[in-house]
Formats: C-alpha cells, structure tokens, sequence
C-alpha cells in the first residue's frame, strides 16, 4: 500500500522569493495541504501559471508545472486537462494576469467549463513591475504611478465568473491557510471549471492591506447551485464576504470526436486537405 | 477548537502537539524567508524558534508514549490558525530580532490564553488538569521569552526605511 503523503511533500525544494509577508506563501501552505487532503500524488497533478509574483508558485510545489505564457495559463491549463483528463489541473496567477492581460480567456474558460481549478491571488496591484494598479484597484488607489488614482470602476471577478458559467465559485484569504486548503479540496472536487479568488495582501505595494485580516468575514457566503440566487447575493457584496458563493450542476466540457483512443492516422485524415 | 471540546487527556495532547508542529513548521518557514531576504540576523532567530518548538513537539510524543503522530485531521482551530502559529502577514523584511521576538512573544501568549480557557470549559477532570499544566508552561515561556528580548531594545524609528525600496519607481 503507498504511504499517505504530507502537505511537505508537495513542496519543492526551492525557496519562494516573495517578500516577507506576501500572502502567497499562505497559498502555497494551503494548496499542498489540500493536495495531501485530496489523497493525490505529485505526478498526478500539474500547477499552469502565467506571467507575476503569484504565478511563480508551479516551481514552489513538487507536482508538475508550466510556468507559461502572461495571461495565457487558463489556456495551456485547458489544453493540458482535454489531453490528459486523468490528471488533475489546477491553474494558478495573479489578478493583472488573469483579468486583464488574460481577461478574455477567463471569461471564456468560465464558458467552456473545463474540469480544472482556477486560484487567482488578488492584491489589487502589479506587484511584479512595481505596483501599476491592476483591474481590481480601487479607483481612488493614490500612489506614484498613479496620482489620484485611475478613476476606473474595479472589475468584479465574481460577477464575471458567474455571467460567463464558471460552475464553482468561492473566495478565501490568505491570512486563513486552513480555511483556504477547504476551499481548494471542494474546488478540485467539483466538477467543471472552479474558480476561487483569493484575497492575498502585497505588503510591499499595498501596506494597507494588512488590514484584510480585521475585514474579511469567514463564512459569510453560503453555496448555491441557483444562479438567481447567487447573482442576488454579489448585489451586496463588498469583496471582503469569504465562503463558497456558487456550486453549479453544469457538465463539464468534453471536446467530442476527437477523444479516445482513436488511431493517429484516422485522426489525421480528418484535417487531410 | 471549533465545535468540540478534548474529551480525554490523549485528545488533548493531541491538539497541543499539533499546535506544536504548526508553531515550528512556521518558524521555519519564516527562517526560510527572512534567508532569501539576507537578513540573516532575524533568519536564525527564527530558525532557532523553530527548534524549540520542535523540541516541545518531540517531547509530548515522547510524553504520551507516541510512536506515530497523533491524527489530527478531525478538528479546527477556532482561530483561523494555531494559536501558536505566526501571522505570514507580520513580516517585515527589514525587521530585526526584537520585532521576531515580540511576535514569538505574542504567541506564546496566545497558546497560554487558548489553555486556560480549556481549562475554564466542560472538560473532563484530566483535561482540565493537563490544560492547567500546559498554561502554566506557556506562561513560563512568555516570561523566557521577556528575558530574551531583554537584549534587544526597541530598534528606533526609521529602522523599516530603505535607501533602495522595492517600491521606488525606476
């Protein structure tokens, strides 16, 4: 019988760059321990990522990675579990990856509904290049790159995952490792495309941000496979609500056609021209 | 806890051993951190923490006649961590032993306080005992812990201002 494993073996042994006290490091704590949770093994699990502080997590665990292309991962990550539906996929990056730069595809894998879990670290700024404000900035953010503040509405990632058909839907913090590991097992668990968002303080570009831990509210989002529902619930959401928001009964996607165990010549006979 | 209470002395343990492993497998993480930070000051601080409560750990199991880890995966911290266990969130990468310190300070607080009100709750006569004994320790170690930071005065103001910020615009 293989020996259960430890949240310590899916960590690798290179050290994260992050600034102390980057919330990230509680994503990482927290995802190897849902993947000891999960039961699964290294080699069954790939971690996507894109172009940021937070995307550097594939090389900080022991499973697969692909530190891919900015704005990119949900595509590579979508690409990856349609070829390979035994192994588990999780796509991980930052709120200026996957809502800006990969904005489109992110509303495009809430569509296709993938099986796979996507985990965006939110800071609310580009901490990699400086600290440019992000989609998700406060409009009045004041800092020097940019005076006053940019004056644009936030992006609403839950909002946008819910119109575009994500089928799960949560948002956690990182200051609650623990918390977070749950939100990640019932994500990977769900089927379909999961979407978490999680609140992850820059304590180098956003000190005030460690305020997050007096303003966020465990458990105030309860799950919902009504979308009605849900949709009624963000109307009055301030971005600091934890828990899960949506649990859909959506079937994930499935290319037809093309899957199984056809022959390679039979396939390619399909695109002779 | 949430939820429930230990309903016996093994229980117990077990929780305080797993406050244990939480308080040391953070230490050293944060040794980590502070090391790729080159502040190697505060990284062996608290590497060093982190040993002595590893040293905690060992000595329950050895306590309790262990020779497997307990199995905690059945209960939660009310908190949303240990109480023993280090906010990520309270780093400064320019932070210097006494900031360490006074973390570790809090903490070891926090574990005395968590014990005591074991100790004040419906627990069976043995829990209650053990918990008023674990108290007791915690509090011993708030006040080791005072007689370390007596060595390391306040830093003044200005010790987090750096000539090269991260955050400075190019």
């Amino acid at each position: 019988m293989t020996e259960p494993l430890t949240h310590a073996d899916f960590k690798s042994d290179i050290k994260p760059v992050w600034c102390p006290g980057c919330g990230d490091f509680g994503v990482v704590n927290a995802m190897t321990k849902a993947l000891a949770k999960l039961a699964l093994r290294p080699e069954n699990v790939a971690v996507v990522s894109g172009i940021g502080c937070s995307s550097r997590i594939p090389a900080y665990t022991s499973c697969y990675g692909f530190h891919g292309v900015h704005g990119r991962a949900l595509v590579a990550g979508a690409g990856l579990k349609l070829a390979r539906p035994d192994l588990t996929v999780i796509v991980t990056g930052g709120d200026g990856d996957g809502y800006s730069i990969g904005g489109n595809h992110f509303l495009h894998a809430c569509r296709r509904n993938v099986d796979m879990t996507y985990i965006v670290m939110d800071n609310r700024v580009y901490g990699m290049t400086k600290g440019q404000p992000s989609p998700t900035t406060e409009p009045d953010w004041d800092s020097k790159l940019s005076p006053d503040g940019t004056g644009l509405r936030e992006f609403l990632p839950m909002v946008i995952a819910l119109a575009s058909g994500a089928n799960f839907i949560a948002r956690a913090f990182t200051g609650d490792p623990n918390g977070l590991a749950d939100v990640i097992v019932r994500a990977v668990r769900h089927p379909g495309f999961s979407f978490v968002e999680v609140l992850s303080p820059c304590v180098t570009f956003r000190p005030e941000q460690r305020e997050w831990k007096k303003m966020v509210r465990p458990d105030a989002l309860k799950p919902t496979s009504d979308i009605a529902r849900a949709t009624r619930r963000l109307m009055r959401d301030d971005g600091f609500d934890l828990g899960v928001l949506f649990a859909g009964e959506r079937r994930p996607f499935e290319p037809r056609g093309l899957r199984g165990s056809k022959p390679v010549a039979e396939l390619a006979a399909r695109f002779a021209i | 806890m949430k939820r429930k209470l230990p309903r016996s002395v093994e229980e117990f343990m077990a929780y305080a051993w797993a406050m244990e492993v939480e308080a040391a497998e953070r230490y050293a993480e944060l040794a980590e951190q502070m090391g790729t930070h080159h502040n190697a000051e505060v990284a062996d601080l608290f590497a060093r923490l982190a040993r002595i409560e590893g040293k905690h750990r060992d000595q329950i199991m050895e306590q309790m006649g262990w020779a497997q880890p307990p199995d905690t995966g059945a209960f939660h911290w009310d908190t949303p961590e240990g109480p023993e266990t280090t906010d990520y969130g309270d780093l400064h990468y320019l932070m210097k032993p006494y900031h360490a310190l006074k973390l570790a300070e809090h903490n070891e607080r926090r574990a005395a306080e968590f014990f005591e009100h074991l100790a004040a709750s419906k627990v069976p006569a043995g829990v209650r005992a053990a918990a008023v004994e674990m108290a007791e320790e915690e509090r011993e170690h708030v006040r080791l812990i005072q007689e370390w930071l007596a060595k390391y005065p306040e830093p003044e103001a200005g010790w987090d201002e750096d000539l090269d910020p991260p955050q400075g615009a190019d």
